[in-house]
């Protein structure tokens, strides 16, 4: 039994604009694995929920015009990890939805809430920042796309105006074209877990295979929202494919992260994580661009 | 014949389709539901709350506090046999609600409302003040002079103190050559985590209290309850239902008292109170941390000189099971590798953290862990093979404990290590993981426990069963040993099936226990249900036996010591002749005009023995030490537990056990803070319970010794499984990497903080 004052079902995304605009107090809610959860702990409770589980048009996996993904809102986990699309170009992104929660979480939880959250464990955000997405943001005004690291505002806090929904995630192009990448989520299990620290690089290798012609790196739990860490990307771009471009790039992580101490993991454990993770996600993401670093 | 027989549980059907009923689905829909306000402070005192807000919330019926107690009666809450003699009584320290707080998430009031929704929010509206009070987390602490003082009658917070002393330590120790090892052992609090949690409901008939509750000990709550309310016993019933798990978290008595009460206080109306998991990690039970400090002396030879234990026993705010927890590691230590000298310093001490009190292994998962950690520790110093270390150390054939009177009949030990190794090849194992390097190092490693049956001779051993026969030949059976879902309705079926010659499917078991009806017991505890009933439940059988087959001889005409009963029918033994089915029989002795007689039979029999339950655990792990991570490889358990009755559900209660000892040796802890005494994680996300995918396959594999005290040459396995698996994996990563990580669990905290002690980094 959930302490909701009121249930609306949205059936379009205009409509849910119009139900924001109605009810401004309103919660949004999807899939609920997080809404509920809060409720439940009396953090939510009694407000008025204003449900877009039910909008299909938010739901799945396309190319734009332009040869962009784009991501419905609304999509599910489970979907993801399984879309074509998603495997051919970005499947990082779908490995790393499958290490959400359990089974039933990744069938009901989708990337729209993940992001929404704000949260900086989210095990989409890291790879979302790692491979530059927009997010499309639909409200009264019309349609805005903004990039992944300006709508984190702070932590569980994100740029979604008065009566605005997010509607897509987009990853560019220019993005995934030749980019390969791996994303290492680092729990205390193996299952059931929110990420102690998440790591997620990708590169893009000159045609011979012995440059890193482009690096991206991004960690969740390194901060109060999911960031990159252009400092290391810096040290490697454009450096031979070695043990030694990745040892420097995964100690130079360091200068960008910032993990706090916490019951649940000590800052000195954080960082020490954030190298190794830095360190293995390059040299796999490497492998799979066909590349080989010699040990 | 079925004992010693796969044979399914009376329970799968009904359980596969979601068909048993749990104290939940019992309940009628038109419930008050019950929930209990707790106090946000370690330690204090609550000067007022106030209810006039959560009062005028629409649904509320009645807010009660610990103001509206009109009498306070003291109660103990150990799911322990009651006492006759009064100087070993349980500690009465527990009222319905407090305003003395000495835990953050001590009971202060309770809301009863129509629904869940009107109950929350009625626990939001309350308002407390408080006079706080300085407090103390840590065991040693608590111990000190000055420290903030938990109970009036326990000076330093010192529940209880005893010790053992054997031989001369202080002189053992000046022997020459000797060897000294010492170190500090530390596990962690951690919670049973039973899929259901605890849930009761309660309601009036005349002057009667109905309690249904998912526990395993319904007649020590009857008992409780009464004096909790200061109410005839006879005037309570409880019920218990199927329950979904209990490990010994249900083995005390938690809120069937308040519940009662807050019936009571609503006119009778049926009251239920289910706790939410939260509360279920702060507010019930847990298992005790125990700090403990080993000093061994060992000669030349790798054998022990002298031996020197202290255990430091975390009780938390209550009394509970108390002392009898760290008593029981402690009397496990001059046993399990006999030494001449041996000194033993137990201390169970009062802190204001969550309540400790029995789980699964009662004391014994923590000193198998101090003590097989330390004695790895020995083996490697003394330069000895860990194994052949422990062989010629261990227990041998024949030693008899004075106290219980236990004796080590057979070479078990021996046979279970024999056993383990080459279901896991030990041998190439342990060979190819030798001074290993590079980042990833694989490692196996070993523990051996020890454990016990039953409660004699410290507390009553006795178990009570009534058999009736129906018209068609089948019998209904009860017991006072509940079913938790250890399977135990199944072993009973066995047993009464072979005891008076029927198919098993004529044995019906009676699940739900009613202390109205139930022949009294005291409940699933101490890995005892299958070897305690099992005394009456043969005693009962033969007796039920003996009265059908004085039947028989007045309708054959045949002497009965020439009937017997075989597969449900009368039979001649002489010439094997059918002379008449059961159900034949039973329908004449019922309905008959001459002769009519109801053929049932009651007993309890009392136990005065016990039975050593021995194993061990080897586990295979790898380690990735840039990640402070254990991978469990492989694990096996070996047991003798004496006759299995149903080996299907005895591998069954194996996986269990070493499912909770894994996660108790790589990731469960529960953490208080520092500065509040708040428990951080008291939530499945962030306790770490393991789930599937930290299981490798669990492998478990038994030495069937019969156990001569026995009525079925069986003995304990409930407990037992959960006792060396956390050692082995520790043990497993010191052959790995070379670190022992003595503070449980080992997980990548610990992990990161020792390598960076060792300079693995």
């Amino acid at each position: 039994m959930y302490d909701m004052k009121a249930l609306y079902e949205a059936e379009s995304v205009q409509h849910a604009i119009q139900l924001l605009i109605e009810h401004p107090e309103a919660q949004i809610i999807a899939g609920g694995s997080d809404v509920l959860v809060q409720m439940r702990e009396g953090k939510r409770a009694g407000k008025e929920l204003i449900s877009i589980y039910m909008i299909d048009e938010m739901r799945g996996i396309s190319y734009e015009e332009d040869g962009a993904i784009r991501i419905g809102s609304l999509t599910s986990f489970s979907h993801i990890t399984k879309d074509p699309i998603i495997k051919e170009h970005i499947n990082v992104l779908g490995e790393a939805v499958d290490m959400v929660g359990g089974p039933q979480i990744r069938n009901i939880g989708t990337i729209g809430g993940n992001t929404c959250n704000g949260v900086t464990s989210a095990d989409s955000a890291s790879t979302l920042h790692a491979w530059d997405a927009v997010v499309e943001i639909t409200g009264p005004e019309g349609v805005r796309r903004i990039p992944i690291h300006e709508f984190y505002i702070k932590a569980g806090v994100v740029d979604l105006k008065p009566g605005e929904i997010q509607t897509a995630i987009i990853i560019p192009k220019k993005s995934y074209e030749g980019y390969k990448g791996h994303y290492i989520k680092y729990a205390m299990r193996n299952a059931m877990d929110i990420a102690t620290t998440g790591c997620s690089v990708n590169v893009k290798l000159s045609e011979d295979k012995k440059t890193i012609e482009d690096v991206r790196i991004a960690y969740g739990v390194a901060g109060p929202v999911p960031m990159r860490a252009p400092s290391a990307e810096e040290t490697a771009k454009g450096k031979p494919v070695s043990k030694e471009t990745v040892k420097v790039f995964a100690k130079a992580v360091l200068e960008d992260i910032n993990p706090r101490d916490s019951w649940r993991a000590s800052k000195a454990f954080r960082q020490h994580i954030a190298v190794v993770l830095a360190e293995r996600a390059l040299k796999e993401s490497i492998r799979l661009a066909g590349g080989e670093v010699d040990e | 014949m079925y004992v010693g027989k796969k044979v399914t549980r009376v329970d799968a059907y009904d359980k596969a389709i979601g068909r048993t009923k749990y104290t939940d689905d019992l309940c009628d829909k038109g419930a008050y539901i019950a929930q209990i306000l707790h106090s946000t402070i370690a330690h204090g005192k609550v000067v007022s709350i106030y209810t006039s807000e959560a009062e005028k919330i629409p649904g509320v019926i009645k807010v009660l506090t610990c103001f509206d107690l009109e009498e306070k009666h003291y109660f103990p809450t150990a799911g322990h046999p009651w006492s006759t003699d009064p100087s070993h009584q349980d500690v009465a320290d527990r009222l319905l609600l407090t305003d003395e707080v000495k835990f953050y998430g001590d009971d202060i009031a309770a809301v009863v409302a129509e629904d869940e929704v009107a109950a929350a929010q009625a626990l939001r509206a309350i308002k407390v003040e408080y006079e706080e009070y300085p407090f103390v987390l840590d065991v040693q602490e608590a111990m000190k002079d000055g420290a903030p003082q938990l109970h009036k009658d326990y000076p330093n917070n010192i529940l209880k103190h005893t010790t053992i002393n054997k031989g001369n330590y202080a002189e053992a120790i000046k022997e020459p050559g000797l060897t000294k090892v010492e170190g500090w052992y530390e596990t962690p609090v951690v919670q049973h985590c039973h899929i259901e949690n605890f849930i009761c409901t309660a309601e009036m008939e005349g002057d009667r209290i109905t309690i249904t509750a998912s526990t395993q000990i319904p007649h020590i709550v009857r008992r409780v309850v009464g004096q909790a309310l200061g109410i005839d016993w006879g005037r309570v019933r409880i019920i218990k239902p199927y329950i979904g798990g209990g490990f010994g978290n249900k083995q005390d008595v938690l809120y069937e008292p308040l519940c009662a009460w807050l019936c009571m206080q609503v006119g009778g109306h049926l009251v239920k109170l289910d706790v939410p998991r939260e509360d279920t990690f702060v507010s019930n039970r847990t298992r005790h941390s125990i700090r403990s400090h080993i000093i061994s002396w060992v000669r030349p030879d790798g054998t022990f000189a002298a031996r020197k234990l202290e255990a430091f026993s975390d009780q938390g705010a209550y009394a509970s099971h108390g002392h009898s927890i760290v008593a029981k590691g402690a009397g496990a230590f001059p046993q399990l590798y006999p030494c001449d000298n041996v000194e033993v310093d137990a201390y169970t001490v009062f802190t204001n953290k969550s309540v400790a009190g029995a789980m699964r292994g009662y004391g014994i998962p923590q000193a198998m862990w101090a003590v097989e950690s330390h004695t790895e520790e020995v083996a490697a110093k003394m330069g000895m093979d860990p194994i052949e270390f422990r062989r010629q150390n261990l227990m041998p054939v024949g030693y008899t404990d004075p106290f219980s009177k236990n004796e080590m009949y057979y070479d078990t030990f021996n046979q279970c290590l024999d056993k383990a190794m080459a279901e896991i090849d030990y041998e190439r194992k342990y060979k190819e993981y030798q001074n290993q390097t590079g980042d990833i190092r694989r490692g196996i490693g070993v523990s051996v426990f020890w454990y016990n049956t039953a409660v004699w001779p410290i507390s009553l051993e006795t178990s009570s069963c009534r058999m009736v026969l129906n018209q068609d030949g089948s019998l209904q059976v009860q017991v006072g040993e509940t079913e938790i879902g250890q399977g135990a309705d199944t072993a009973y079926a066995q047993m009464a099936a072979d005891v008076i010659g029927v198919p098993m499917d004529k044995v019906h078991v009676v699940s739900c226990q009613d202390t109205d009806v139930t022949p009294f017991g005291t409940g699933a505890y101490a890995s005892r249900q299958t070897y305690t009933a099992g005394f009456s439940i043969r005693q009962t059988g033969l007796l039920l036996k003996e009265r059908i087959l004085e039947y028989a001889h007045e309708l054959t005409r045949m002497p009965s010591y020439n009937l017997d009963i075989i597969d449900g029918e009368i039979v001649r033994v002489t010439d094997n002749r059918v002379m008449m089915t059961l159900g034949e029989l039973a329908t004449e002795a019922l309905y008959s005009l001459t002769n009519s007689k109801h053929l049932t039979a009651e007993s309890t029999a009392q136990i005065k023995s016990n039975a050593y339950s021995f194993g061990c655990t080897i586990a295979e792990v790898e380690v990735d030490i840039p990640m402070c991570k254990v991978k469990l490889l492989d694990i096996v358990n070996a047991h003798d537990a004496g006759k299995l009755i149903n080996p299907a559900l005895a591998e069954a209660q194996v996986h269990g056990g070493m499912s909770m000892g894994i996660g108790y040796g790589l990731s469960e802890k529960l953490i208080f803070d520092e500065k509040t005494g708040r428990a951080l994680n008291n939530n499945l996300l962030d306790y770490k319970l393991s789930t599937f995918m930290d299981h490798p396959r669990l492998k478990a594999v038994f030495v069937e010794n019969e156990e001569p005290t026995s009525a079925f040459g069986t003995k304990a396995l409930g407990e037992p499984p959960a006792c060396s698996v956390a050692p082995a994996i520790r043990n497993a990563v010191y052959q790995a990497t070379g670190v022992g990580v003595n503070e449980a669990p080992v997980n990548p905290h610990n992990l990161f903080k020792r390598f960076v002690e060792e300079g693995l980094f």
